[in-house]
């Protein structure tokens, strides 16, 4: 039996209909939005024919926003309420932060949970809430383009990006009213550019230097497979850090000295910006800035930026020696992030592989397009394709033990997503109570490691030192954010936390944040549950529709398939009211008939994947 | 047929040391194309939770089966021996001797005149040695040798543990 369908006005029942999905590149300087159109990537402009937008939000007294380049233009008269380089403060405790506070003029306050805050005049703005208007003006762009509400986004963040500032992202996401299709890492997007554009094979190395961060990939591509062999870098280095030794520079020639203030400093930061950019097309350049004119030679600018460039290298080196390879295993380098315009860094990089670097497709753009990419393909928009990326974990998780040492229990590099589990035990006669304390990367010490989050196992029944077993079981999913649980295997007491960073922000931040910004139209935020419901909805039924005719009646007893087919006639009725509670209701109601559906079909695909193998060897004569 | 059971039956291999790690990763390619949670993505909730689960699981067979070490030791540990802890610790004293040895190789790197020469003649020492290690493990366990394999994981976590600072040492001469 074939369930009859019946298509609602403006929606197609076809599974394979084209979805809407995008592939964002959140930047420290810049930002852009790519789709995938008619089996073609394309970065997508704004009005003014723009592809990339400035990372720049700029607030007012009333709180409004403007975003882009006509708030870079206020940078420099109103440096406190002009926030740049956002995605340096995203997932960062104010500890953290100390050292770039010095060098960027703003006014960091913290908030209760210990991030730091933005003070403007439109009051206390969080890293997040920043990131999500950039987001917000990318999103409408792409709705604009492609006339309708996404489906999704792939959103990319720096591999070497830590667990806390990853879920800083997807918050941001959040925020932002876009459903995270997947974190993906920078350098894994350019090489899907790459390499779906070229069709090479082979190792391929990925150097990407952005604005405020740096990351190197090390991929190997076979077959539309594309594995992260080794990830590594520095989020906290990139051009910016040449614009700011170059400005200190000029402050020198100028004689400013030490004690700048934050408009002047904003002044030089600019003229070192622009000059360094000149550089990549002239030998040198005239500058003039807070009343000091003067030369600047290329070598002079080598001269400055060669020991940050030394410090990307050592890096490089370190991920060939993750990944098992030497430099002359690698057959393509790529080049990604704008500051790999500047002439010496590709000087540099072709040395150090003894190969020139691919620069053919926009290194600004890269990125995106790569996301965009991946996008088509996760929404489903190409079935059939063979593409497939298998990231890694950049950096070591594990948990503190006796003594202030951190216990790796996942270490760097390792294939996501990933489960691993370790027991462990008490340490005292009667102890009742342990508490977990969940770190990242890769130090002994653990004051050398990043704080996660910290949680407890109670209820433990009382037993001598040693005779407790305390399984902490770790999963990283595949964005690479992680859930911890812990689970004494005697008694079976169990605690379980989904991993909110430290210095993040919890569900209720991001719930109140969202009522926050609609707190002057409930009934936005009510339209907003119920389209949110009723988009859920849809995919429950369309997605259970095509399950159902694939296997129902191969997989259910006729019994079965009648409920499961009943539940989702009611879910297709209530979705139509305005109830966004009682949608919701439905679709747990349908999520729990189909559970057992669920893990039939799973069991097929198996047997079928292991039918798949006796073919192969078939095929191969084995 | 769940993925509780034994990693080699994943990939469909055959259980045994020899692997051929080609054909290795082609299978692991070809499960993850079907169980990766991005082929997930407009599945069902509930089938998106157990890709991740399995994804998961393939992942970690497909580690396990790769390192040379590590499919020793899950050998060992399907016929129901863990030697995964250290407290297997091998009795021939002429193999301690020569660990030892290469150890005062190791520690004088820094001190060396050429340190990468001296690091890089450690280093093939001790690779040539893992290598046959596991030549012998191969032997020992198609024959059942149980004791003998056993010692020869021992043997061979010591030359993972060598190899391992031999690494460390690479990257601090480097100045990282």
């Amino acid at each position: 039996m074939v369930l009859l369908q019946i298509s609602e006005p403006g929606r197609s029942p076809e599974p394979h209909q084209r979805r809407r999905a995008v592939g964002i590149d959140l930047g420290t300087t810049n930002s852009l939005v790519a789709t995938v159109r008619s089996g073609t990537p394309e970065t997508l402009l704004d009005s003014e024919n723009q592809h990339l937008l400035p990372s720049v939000v700029h607030y007012i007294a009333s709180g409004e926003t403007t975003v882009g380049r006509r708030a870079y233009a206020q940078s420099a008269d109103d440096p406190l309420n002009t926030l740049i380089s956002i995605k340096r403060f995203m997932g960062r405790g104010i500890e953290d932060i100390k050292t770039l506070g010095s060098q960027l003029p703003y006014d960091m306050v913290a908030s209760d949970s210990g991030m730091p805050n933005f003070n403007t005049v439109a009051g206390e703005i969080s890293p997040v809430a920043a990131s999500s208007e950039i987001l917000k003006v990318l999103i409408e762009r792409a709705e604009l383009a492609l006339d309708g509400q996404l489906e999704g986004a792939v959103i990319t963040v720096p591999a070497y990006f830590d667990e806390a500032q990853r879920q800083a992202t997807k918050d941001a996401a959040t925020l932002a009213g876009v459903k995270v299709l997947r974190l993906l890492n920078e350098p894994t997007a350019a090489a899907v550019a790459y390499g779906l554009d070229q069709g090479g094979e082979g190792v391929i190395a990925v150097y990407d230097l952005g604005g405020g961060t740096f990351d190197i990939s090390i991929l190997r591509l076979s077959h539309g497979v594309f594995e992260v062999l080794a990830t590594g870098g520095d989020s906290a280095l990139g051009g910016d850090d040449f614009d700011r030794a170059l400005a200190q520079w000029l402050g020198e020639q100028a004689a400013l000295g030490d004690d700048l203030n934050p408009s002047l400093q904003r002044q030089l930061l600019m003229a070192a910006r622009s000059a360094k950019e000149s550089l990549s097309s002239q030998l040198q350049v005239e500058i003039s800035v807070a009343g000091w004119t003067g030369e600047l030679k290329r070598e002079q600018l080598d001269r400055l930026i060669d020991p940050l460039i030394d410090k990307t290298l050592r890096a490089c080196k370190r991920s060939l020696r993750d990944a098992g390879l030497k430099p002359e295993d690698v057959a393509n380098v790529v080049m990604v992030g704008g500051s790999t315009r500047t002439l010496r860094v590709r000087e540099k990089v072709t040395e150090a592989f003894g190969r020139q670097p691919l620069v053919d497709i926009d290194p600004d753009r890269v990125v995106a397009i790569g996301a965009a990419l991946q996008a088509d393909v996760l929404v489903g928009n190409k079935p059939g394709d063979e593409m497939l990326l298998l990231d890694v974990i950049p950096l070591s998780l594990g948990i503190e033990t006796m003594g202030g040492l951190m216990e790796k229990i996942i270490h760097r590099n390792t294939t996501i997503p990933v489960a691993k589990a370790q027991e462990f035990t008490t340490f005292k006669d009667g102890q009742v109570a342990m508490a977990i304390h969940v770190l990242q990367g890769e130090r002994e010490l653990i004051s050398n490691s990043r704080s996660l989050a910290r949680f407890e196992l109670r209820g433990i029944p009382p037993m001598v030192a040693g005779a407790a077993k305390i399984r902490v079981s770790f999963q990283v999913d595949a964005d690479g954010l992680l859930n911890v649980s812990a689970k004494e295997l005697n008694s079976g007491v169990e605690s379980h936390v989904e991993v909110k960073p430290s210095y993040g922000l919890n569900d209720e931040d991001v719930t109140r944040m969202l009522k926050e910004s609609y707190t002057h139209a409930r009934e936005d935020m009510q339209a907003r549950a119920l389209r949110e419901q009723q988009v859920d909805a849809d995919r429950m039924y369309e997605d259970l529709l095509v399950a159902l005719n694939q296997d129902g009646h191969e997989l259910l007893s006729d019994k079965e398939y009648h409920c499961l087919e009943a539940a989702l006639d009611d879910l297709k009725q209530v979705r139509q009211s305005t109830n966004h509670r009682e949608i919701a209701r439905h679709i747990e109601m349908v999520s729990k008939t189909s559970e057992e559906f669920a893990a039939r079909r799973m069991n097929a695909s198996i047997q079928k994947a292991l039918t798949g193998h006796s073919l192969n060897e078939i095929e191969k004569g084995v | 047929m769940d993925f509780t059971s034994n990693y080699f039956e994943i990939f469909g291999l055959p259980a045994g040391y020899q692997v051929d790690l080609e054909l290795l990763a082609n299978r692991y390619h070809q499960m993850q194309r079907e169980f990766h949670p991005d082929r997930y993505i407009n599945k069902p909730s509930q089938e998106q939770r157990l890709a991740v689960q399995y994804a998961a699981v393939i992942n970690q067979a497909y580690t396990e089966l790769k390192s040379p070490l590590l499919r020793a030791q899950y050998l060992l540990s399907l016929s129901g021996i863990e030697s995964s802890r250290e407290a297997s610790i091998t009795r021939d004293s002429t193999f301690l001797m020569q660990q030892i040895e290469l150890r005062e190789a190791l520690s004088e790197v820094r001190e060396a005149d050429e340190p990468f020469v001296v690091l890089d003649r450690v280093a093939e020492e001790a690779r040539d040695q893992y290598a046959d290690l596991q030549r012998e493990f191969g032997q020992q366990y198609s024959q059942a040798d149980v004791e003998d394999a056993v010692d020869t994981v021992a043997k061979m976590q010591f030359f993972s543990k060598l190899l391992n600072e031999v690494e460390q040492f690479e990257q601090e001469l480097d100045g990282e």
